[in-house]
């Protein structure tokens, strides 16, 4: 009897490497996939209810709990959807601040996942320890990398992860220049080892295979897409922030209590740094264009095994513009501007390490939430993440088991998910049975 | 003879003092304050694990207090010598991408060729880790005789060069 003709059923109990818990299920019937799915099956947060009868001003700090890796996309979507709300404009030395914020948050989180959670998978290794008993000098390299980048959440944050100086209207308190440039000389390391990155990874063995994903992200005119800007998308779509209900929806699956993301007018899409890069290469800096080049990048990148090179090269991106920020720095002449209270209904939209993090809050007039809604980008992923198991897996139906299994998981870890963020996951199952 | 260097000592305190007895290491390290020799650094609110990495990196000798669950009864401590002993880190505090425990940070630091010639875990059995409840009875009570063991592994590990000193 071939493998395909019987009916098998393969469980991970935690797919290592990726945020929180849940499980994957796989069916095949001889020998083609009928269906992937993702099973998340932790409970619901809630946040969204907790926020509800809160004071406005509370909203980046109850937020930033929601992700201990990306505490400042959730903030800087909180407090730029409340100043919408609020028709509060911040000075162009408090947005800088906040991009240098987010450049720190960027660094520690895609240091983090490209060498500690991703390259084990391209270099055979169960995980980080084992692969820097091989890999030193690499693992190091992450290593600083995200202690740089903690380095900038302590600063401008006030710790390094779930800061707490971000207020509505600015910051708490904004930094000296004299600390500012203190990081100077780690950032430019940083930066050597982020263009070293993007030479490391791009010598890995990738599959040569592309999807036509749907690639939605942020796109401004003058900056790499951050912490501002219109949402555009592969397919023409150029709408703003305050638009994304009109053409984006959460929807309920059985086997998920993460909601799941689609456009109301074409179905799944793909945010994160394959979107960022591929809707914004012309907006990148010389520095991180030429070394995407030299990696052999295009200037777009749908591989989604590669998107371990493009981490890499917002690493560069991330790292240079912090240098620049910090060169030009001029402290704001106060930390943060007046906030008035207005009832009102306000929109934010950032593009978090993982991609597209969109808040929508109601306010009364005493300030108070009445409504919110948060879309983070792992639930907007999760159908994408699960077509591609779909498609990949039909060509490993005829591995055994366990290599099945690690096909799958590299296949998920590619998207950095935070299930912490969309609730939680992962454990696989694949049931095989013949037709 | 010349003289020999002091070596650099690091007492450490894990865990995140808001979170109930999770504060005991934070808390040794407090009652310790002013009666360590100038060799010894220490660190508390170590959240992040890289910042411990590269605090390891730089010293001889380590102690990491820490609170444990399923060590015993509250307050009980275990001594483990880290630098003898592969740590399992099998537990799903290894597999997360956030939550990165102290076994899997010290077995990244063995692993980099890191891990100072002693480093020793006081693990402390910790009862509760409620939001902002303060150490419980037990491990408040058990924290000045931790403190005192600490004290007296360091006073050990600088006697040779105290005794030098004196010579």
């Amino acid at each position: 009897m071939t493998r395909n003709k019987r009916r098998r059923t393969i469980k991970v109990s935690q797919l290592a490497r990726v945020e929180g818990e849940g499980a994957l299920r796989l069916d095949i019937r001889a020998g083609q996939v009928t269906r992937a799915e993702l099973r998340i099956f932790e409970p619901p947060r809630y946040f969204e209810a907790f926020l509800r009868g809160r004071d406005c001003r509370e909203a980046p700090d109850i937020t930033a709990r929601i992700c201990g890796i990306c505490p400042v996309a959730y903030q800087m979507s909180a407090v730029h959807a409340v100043e919408d709300a609020l028709g509060i404009e911040v000075p162009a030395t408090i947005r800088a601040l906040r991009r240098l914020l987010y450049c720190g948050e960027w660094i520690e989180s895609h240091g983090l996942h490209v060498y500690l959670l991703h390259a084990p998978d391209f270099l055979g290794y169960a995980g980080a320890i084992e692969m820097a008993r091989d890999h030193p000098q690499a693992v190091e390299r992450g290593l600083k990398l995200k202690q740089t980048g903690n380095a900038l959440l302590t600063l401008l944050g006030g710790r390094e992860i779930h800061p707490v100086n971000v207020r509505i209207g600015g910051f708490y308190k904004s930094p000296r220049p004299a600390e500012l440039r203190a990081l100077l000389d780690p950032l430019r390391e940083a930066r050597d080892a982020a263009l070293e990155t993007v030479r490391w990874v791009a010598g890995f063995e990738f599959p040569d295979s592309e999807r036509d994903y749907c690639l939605v992200a942020m796109r401004s005119p003058d900056e790499y897409p951050m912490a501002a800007g219109r949402i555009v998308s592969s397919d023409g779509l150029d709408i703003a922030v305050n638009e994304f209900g009109e053409y984006f929806e959460e929807y309920q699956v059985p086997h998920s209590t993460a909601l799941h993301g689609r456009r109301r007018d074409a179905g799944h899409y793909l945010v994160g740094p394959l979107a960022r890069y591929s809707l914004n290469h012309d907006r990148l800096g010389a520095l991180a264009q030429e070394a995407a080049a030299a990696a052999g990048l295009g200037s777009q990148c749908r591989n989604p095994w590669r998107s371990i090179i493009v981490r890499g090269v917002e690493l560069v991106q991330a790292c240079d513009e912090a240098i620049a920020l910090i060169e030009r720095y001029e402290p704001p002449a106060a930390p943060a501007v007046e906030v008035t209270f207005r009832a009102a209904v306000g929109h934010g939209c950032t593009e978090a390490p993982r991609g597209l993090l969109y808040h929508r809050y109601q306010i009364d007039g005493d300030g108070l939430i009445t409504a919110a809604l948060i879309v983070p980008p792992t639930a907007q992923n999760q159908p994408t993440i699960e077509r591609d198991l779909e498609v990949y897996a039909a060509d490993w139906v005829e591995l055994p088991d366990e290599q099945l299994r690690w096909r799958c998981e590299q296949t998920v870890r590619n998207y950095d998910p935070c299930i912490s963020c969309a609730t939680h996951f992962l454990k696989l199952e694949v049931h095989r049975e013949p037709a | 003879m010349s003289r020999r260097e002091l070596p650099r000592l690091l007492l450490a305190g894990i865990g995140n003092p808001a979170r109930g007895d999770d504060g005991v290491g934070a808390a040794v390290i407090a009652a310790l304050r002013g009666k360590l020799p100038p060799a010894v650094s220490t660190l508390t609110d170590l959240r992040a694990p890289a910042r411990l990495l590269a605090a390891l990196k730089e010293v001889d000798a380590a102690w990491l207090v820490d609170a444990a669950v399923g060590a015993g009864e509250p307050g009980t401590l275990t001594r483990l010598d880290v630098a003898g002993a592969i740590l399992s880190t099998s537990s799903s505090s290894h597999a997360s991408s956030h939550g990165f425990g102290l076994a899997a940070a010290l077995e990244l630091a063995r692993a980099l060729g890191h891990l100072p010639a002693r480093c020793v875990v006081y693990a402390v059995a910790a009862q509760e880790f409620g939001h902002g409840a303060g150490l419980s009875d037990p491990l408040r009570l058990a924290v000045p005789e931790i403190a005192r063991q600490l004290l007296s592994e360091v006073d050990r590990e600088l006697a040779p060069c105290r005794s030098l000193d004196h010579a």
